[in-house]
């Protein structure tokens, strides 16, 4: 079984993000860069499914700077086998970095390619399934639950009140979503094995794109929390400030 | 509340690799989800969370800068003393069990022990398959360990030990201690040699010590040794006289050091967090001037102590670290980290007593760190004797 990912780096959830002087970009000094969450769950799987099946090959993609590079290794501490980074600049259309992951992709022999769901960066939705559009592969997007028996494969998605399964037939493109598995932590033996695994740089051109960002803003600040009171006794409080203060009720 | 955010408020993040920082993410965010959750409860059941040993042992904690071929992670010392700050972020108790396993069992065994020794204990002891302990203290020898009575008499094919050690952390768990006992002389510390001692083998006894108001989470125990008959190959061929225990104790301090700063580090975060939000005389109290005296000086000493073992990392990857060096170090991090243990417990006003909070922990749990590993005093002592070169004790 043969499988990418394709990983995205992306601010820290936790990080206060500050908007940079050209006002359309996030500031980046001191801002700890992370793997994008949701494509930790399709690191997972992969290996998951290459553990299960005893032989394979995982090769994880990047595109980005060279700071990605840092990215790519958490996944080969992981067990990936080999990173490749597609050096460009980032872009705020989805369809470009599509264009040049499916470019590389294309010619790999990959079995499964596994996304997130969305980057939590950008909320785009949009990589992967540009990617299995540009290969003409079958794509199911956010999977919670997965099961690959010879070349079929059998996806849970969450929708509106209920669990919709999917069956598609490998080669195939899949998006993963929370509750997927439990990404594990890399080992600290991983970690220092990372740094001897394969890690192909290869820089790559967009095109100019047909999306443009005119600005970015923070979300209002968010007042401070009230703590009423504690147990039966603080309901009536509670009640008269949701129905006056805060008019919800 | 939302998650730890440690502090650094010089920057220091750029002056590790990018390894180093991804070992320590490794282990913070391990004890973010398997430790934080119980380590209260522990703490009040004074109960050793020993289910989180093979987590730990897959991680690769275990005498992480001990070399691959025997199944340690083979990290450099920076990244060794990381863990221990990320560990002890957590509890003393736990980071202690891991210096103790990696820095008073593992590396003795590699240091001091033959090829055999090693191959057969180190790796079991890095997966966390055995647990050890390390019987130096007695109950009438502490700070001078060289006046230890506990013996080993050599017969025809082996040694036969007798003694008593106290204090002996991870003491009840351990599969296998490593004791030092007189080999010739008691009034010679020369004849100090290192001992295997399997934990099963006859007239061998750990009882666990009760009654501790510090390191709850931590087994301390006292160890009889009545007749304990062991083969030739229980003794660490390498070791010889009291040096070798106090230079097993030297890694051990290091890792200290390092792990004391973790510990304040977590207190002052709880501080800021909690003097944000608390709010009293409506404003929050972190916006008083004797909150900020508290906080300003917490941040002030923890900077200072994480440039101080970053360096004594690099000097010990180096090779050119000494144990007055590192003697400094444990005394000043342990210190200060006391100091911001109580001050973060008082900022948190009756909220602090709480085992929900972190910081009155960690505040009991330093005492025992300040003690054991040489007590603040001694190591005022060595320092005094390095730089005057006239020893006061
Ligand atoms: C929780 C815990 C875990 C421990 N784990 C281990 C372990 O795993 N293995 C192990 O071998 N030991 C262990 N110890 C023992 C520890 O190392 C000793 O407690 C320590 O060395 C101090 O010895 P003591 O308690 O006998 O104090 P003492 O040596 O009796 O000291 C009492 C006081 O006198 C001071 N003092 C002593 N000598 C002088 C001097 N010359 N000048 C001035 N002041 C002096 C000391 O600083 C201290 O304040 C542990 C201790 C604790 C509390």
């Amino acid at each position: 079984m043969r499988i990418a990912v394709c990983l995205k780096r992306v601010p820290d959830t936790t990080t206060k993000i500050l908007i940079g002087a050209d006002g359309k970009s996030i500031d980046e000094s001191g801002v700890k860069f992370v793997p994008n969450p949701y494509d930790e769950y399709a690191l997972e799987e992969a290996l998951k499914l290459k553990e299960a099946a005893g032989s394979g090959e995982t090769v994880v993609y990047c595109l980005g700077g060279d700071a990605a590079q840092e990215t790519i290794r958490t996944a080969l501490a992981m067990g990936f086998d080999r990173g490749v980074l597609l050096q460009a600049a980032p872009t705020a259309d989805g369809f470009e970095v599509a264009k040049a992951l499916a470019a590389d992709l294309k010619d790999g022999g990959f079995d499964l390619i596994l996304f997130g769901k969305l980057a939590v960066d950008d909320y785009n939705h949009q990589v992967g399934v540009m990617v299995a559009e540009l290969l003409e592969r079958p794509c199911i997007t956010a999977v919670s639950h997965l099961v690959v028996a010879g070349t079929a494969v059998t996806a849970e998605r969450e929708i509106e009140g209920g669990i919709e399964t999917v069956t598609a037939s490998l080669p195939a493109v899949l998006s993963c979503e929370k509750g997927l598995n439990t990404p594990r932590l890399p080992s600290l033996k991983g970690i220092m094995a990372a740094k001897k695994k394969p890690l192909e740089l290869k820089p790559v051109s967009l095109g100019a794109g047909s999306v443009t960002v005119l600005g970015l803003a923070l979300p209002p600040e968010r007042k401070p929390g009230q703590i009423v009171g504690e147990g039966p006794d603080a309901v009536p409080a509670l009640v008269r400030l949701l129905r006056e203060d805060a008019g919800v009720i | 509340m939302a998650s730890y955010t440690p502090p650094d408020f010089y920057q220091i993040e750029g002056l590790l690799a990018e390894e180093e920082r991804a070992v320590r993410d490794t282990v913070r965010a391990w004890v973010e989800e398997h430790l934080m959750p119980v380590i209260g409860s522990c703490y009040v059941e004074g109960r050793f969370p020993r289910e989180l040993v093979p987590g730990l042992a897959d991680l690769g904690v275990l005498g992480a800068n001990l070399p691959e071929e025997y199944g340690c992670a083979g990290l450099n010392n920076v990244a060794y003393g990381l863990i221990m700050q990320e560990l002890e972020r957590g509890d003393s108790g736990i980071r202690s069990f891991a210096s103790v396993q990696g820095a008073l069992v593992m590396y003795p065994i590699h240091a001091f022990g033959s090829e055999d020794q090693r191959r057969h204990w180190l790796p079991a002891l890095a997966a966390g398959r055995v647990i050890g302990c390390f019987g130096l203290t007695e109950p009438d020898y502490g700070s001078n360990p060289g006046g230890m009575i506990t013996t080993a008499r050599e017969t025809r094919d082996g040694w036969v030990l007798n003694g008593a050690k106290m204090w002996i952390t991870n003491g009840s768990q351990a599969g296998v201690a490593i004791v030092w006992a007189k080999t010739g002389d008691l009034k010679d510390p020369k004849s100090i040699r290192g001992f295997i001692v399997p934990t099963d083998t006859k007239g061998f006894s750990a009882r666990d010590q009760k009654g501790k108001l510090s390191l709850r989470a931590s087994d301390t125990s006292e160890l009889v040794l009545q007749d304990v008959v062991l083969p030739r190959d229980a003794l660490l061929p390498g070791s010889g006289g009291l040096k070798s225990p106090l230079q097993c104790l030297t890694q051990a301090r290091y890792g200290i050091a390092w792990g004391a700063l973790g510990a304040a580090m977590a207190c002052y975060d709880e501080a800021l967090r909690y003097g944000k939000q608390r709010v009293m005389f409506e404003r929050p109290i972190a916006q008083t001037q004797i909150q900020q005296v508290r906080l300003a000086d917490m941040i002030t000493e923890i900077t200072k102590a994480q440039l101080l073992v970053l360096q004594l990392g690099r000097l010990k990857d180096a090779g050119t670290m000494t144990p007055q060096q590192v003697s400094l170090a444990k005394r000043n991090n342990v210190d200060m980290a006391c100091d911001c243990a109580r001050e973060a417990r008082r900022l948190l006003g009756a909220n602090g007593i709480l085992a929900e909070y972190h910081s009155m922990r960690h505040m009991a749990n330093l005492e025992s760190v300040y003690t054991y590993e040489g007590t603040h005093d001694m190591h005022t002592l060595i320092l005094g004797e390095a730089i005057t070169g006239l020893g006061a004790y």
